[in-house]
């Protein structure tokens, strides 16, 4: 039996939705989960310095690194230095042009192979699940990096209670249309992309403890030019896979389109995994200039995640499935 | 004074890079902000140079002996352009230079457009001019060449966004339209010619 339930949540607590015990019960399966799967995966990301800016609330970051020892970028460059064409394509326009955005109050619709569909206000949507300081690096097509101190909640929390059916192979996010908050999609003449930006991943990358769904960075909230206020982050993929000012999240069969691979189909595919090896058709992928460096290092396979996520694509041609 | 505005332009570039550095240092990532400004350099000193012909011909404006100044600018940004690329952003590494070069379209037409305006800017001098004769103005043909390599270069540089290098290509289509002798005009030379 399909069961609808419209506007869920918008102005009824969640524990209301699902029966407290059922929920709590899930959370603690969750919980219990995330402390096997998780705990181990994210033992490195949270060790050394990383661990320390963690254990301090996240709120100073400043001599944070990542796992491997990489710096924490600034907070500055991190919010001025942006691909957000939503608001123009340089990488000065969307710090610049965001001004107008207004990210609260904020719903997300959920849809599609799922138990629980509905209009999330988005404070019922996450306040069930205890957001996390992660470091992360980022790792453009275009070939820089940076490293950065997200605050989320992991995906899997979030779908988890969504309650996905069988048939939900793929989950597909839908970034926001306002065309008169956002100057990028107010042009007539030769648009910047065809809007709405979506984006998709498979549901074992969605439910990757690695996979985000992020609210801040440098402990504080999403600033509107870094996809205020939710965005995805999926580490071992290139930055365009993480969809930003996310107002859909749809549970769908077939694989879905992404945005990048309708607009170019030769030069970005659906999987984007970060990979030196094969190179996108106007970037050699082998190296990446970190931003706040001179000299471009070597780019690392599925971003240096591979322990975390290569297993999901054991046998894949990752030639084809770029 | 139009020697002086000549100047201004050339140099226009140069302080719009003063003023932006002083804005901010070049961003978050200078050396790419730098490859742009370049780029965008060499392309708009380029089309100024074009523009000298049909400001002639067509508004009887006659700017010839400038010229030469607008091209070395032009070749000056674009020699910049590939340094900044070659010893900045690739730091001398002539394995992925010439990787990138082989097999990225878009490196590919630049790098021809500038390997094309390497003898223009050599034989600019007078001496060069004399020595070439009629010569010298078929070599020179080669800017349009290369000004439409460079508008390629831009064109498939960018993502998605193409509107401004369709602007440039826009302009320089006009720019050569203009050269291009109306046929009515030809027709009544050839019957005066009769």
């Amino acid at each position: 039996m399909l069961i609808r339930v419209k506007n869920a949540g918008l102005d009824v607590p969640s524990s209301e939705i699902t029966p407290e015990e059922t929920y709590l019960n899930r959370r603690r399966f969750i919980a219990a989960a995330g402390a096997i799967a998780g705990g181990h995966l994210m033992a490195p990301a949270l060790g050394g310095k990383a661990g320390r800016a963690y254990a301090q609330g996240g709120q100073d970051f400043s001599d944070a690194t990542d796992e491997l020892g990489g710096e924490v970028n600034t907070y500055e460059d991190i919010t001025t230095y942006n691909n957000f064409y939503e608001f123009g394509t340089d990488k000065r326009d969307p710090s610049r042009n965001s001004g107008d955005f207004q990210p609260e109050p904020w719903t997300v619709e959920v849809n599609g192979h799922c138990a629980r569909p509905g209009t999330y206000a988005l404070e019922d949507l996450l306040a069930p699940h205890t957001e996390e300081d992660r470091i992360y690096r980022l790792r453009c097509v275009e070939a820089w990096s940076m490293v950065i101190p997200w605050r989320g909640i992991p995906l899997a929390d979030v779908i988890s209670r969504l309650e996905p059916t069988g048939s939900a192979n793929y989950v597909q996010f839908k970034t926001v249309v306002r065309p008169e908050e956002m100057p990028g999609q107010r042009r007539r003449l030769i648009p910047i992309l065809p809007w709405p930006y979506l984006e998709g991943l498979r549901m074992d990358e969605a439910m990757n403890p690695l996979t985000l769904l992020v609210t801040g960075l440098y402990g504080r909230s999403l600033l509107n030019q870094n996809g205020a206020p939710l965005r995805l982050m999926a580490p071992w993929k290139y930055g365009f896979k993480n969809v930003k000012s996310i107002v859909e999240i749809s549970f769908v069969e077939e694989m879905p389109r992404n945005t990048w691979n309708v607009q170019t189909p030769h030069e970005y595919g659906f999987y984007a995994n970060v990979n030196p090896e094969v190179d996108h058709p106007r970037w050699s992928q082998a190296r990446e200039r970190r931003i706040g460096k001179l000299l471009r290092q070597p780019t690392l396979m599925f971003n240096g995640y591979g322990d975390q996520v290569a297993h999901m694509y054991a046998g894949m041609d990752l030639t084809r499935w770029y | 004074m139009t020697s002086a505005v000549i100047w201004a332009i050339c140099l226009a570039p140069l302080l719009w890079l003063i003023l932006r550095f002083r804005e901010d240092g070049l961003g978050a990532n200078p050396i790419e902000e730098f490859t742009h400004w370049g780029g965008t350099s060499t392309l708009i000193l380029l089309l100024l140079t074009l523009t000298v012909t049909p400001l002639r011909r067509w508004a009887g404006w006659n700017l010839v002996r400038y010229r030469r100044r607008l091209g070395l600018a032009a070749f000056f940004y674009g020699l910049t352009h590939f340094m900044t690329y070659f010893a900045l952003d690739q730091f001398f590494a002539f394995e992925y230079v010439l990787e990138d070069i082989a097999e990225r379209p878009y490196i590919t037409a630049g790098f021809a457009a500038f390997v094309l305006l390497i003898p223009l800017a050599v034989t600019s001098t007078r001496g060069w001019i004399r020595r070439l004769g009629r010569r010298w103005q078929r070599l020179h043909r080669i800017v349009y060449v290369a000004a439409g390599l460079g508008v390629l270069h831009y064109l498939w540089k960018v993502k998605a966004d193409t509107l401004w290098p369709m602007v440039a290509a826009v302009v320089l289509a006009v720019l050569l339209a203009a050269r291009l002798k109306p046929k009515g005009a030809r027709r009544r030379k050839a019957r005066v010619g009769r």
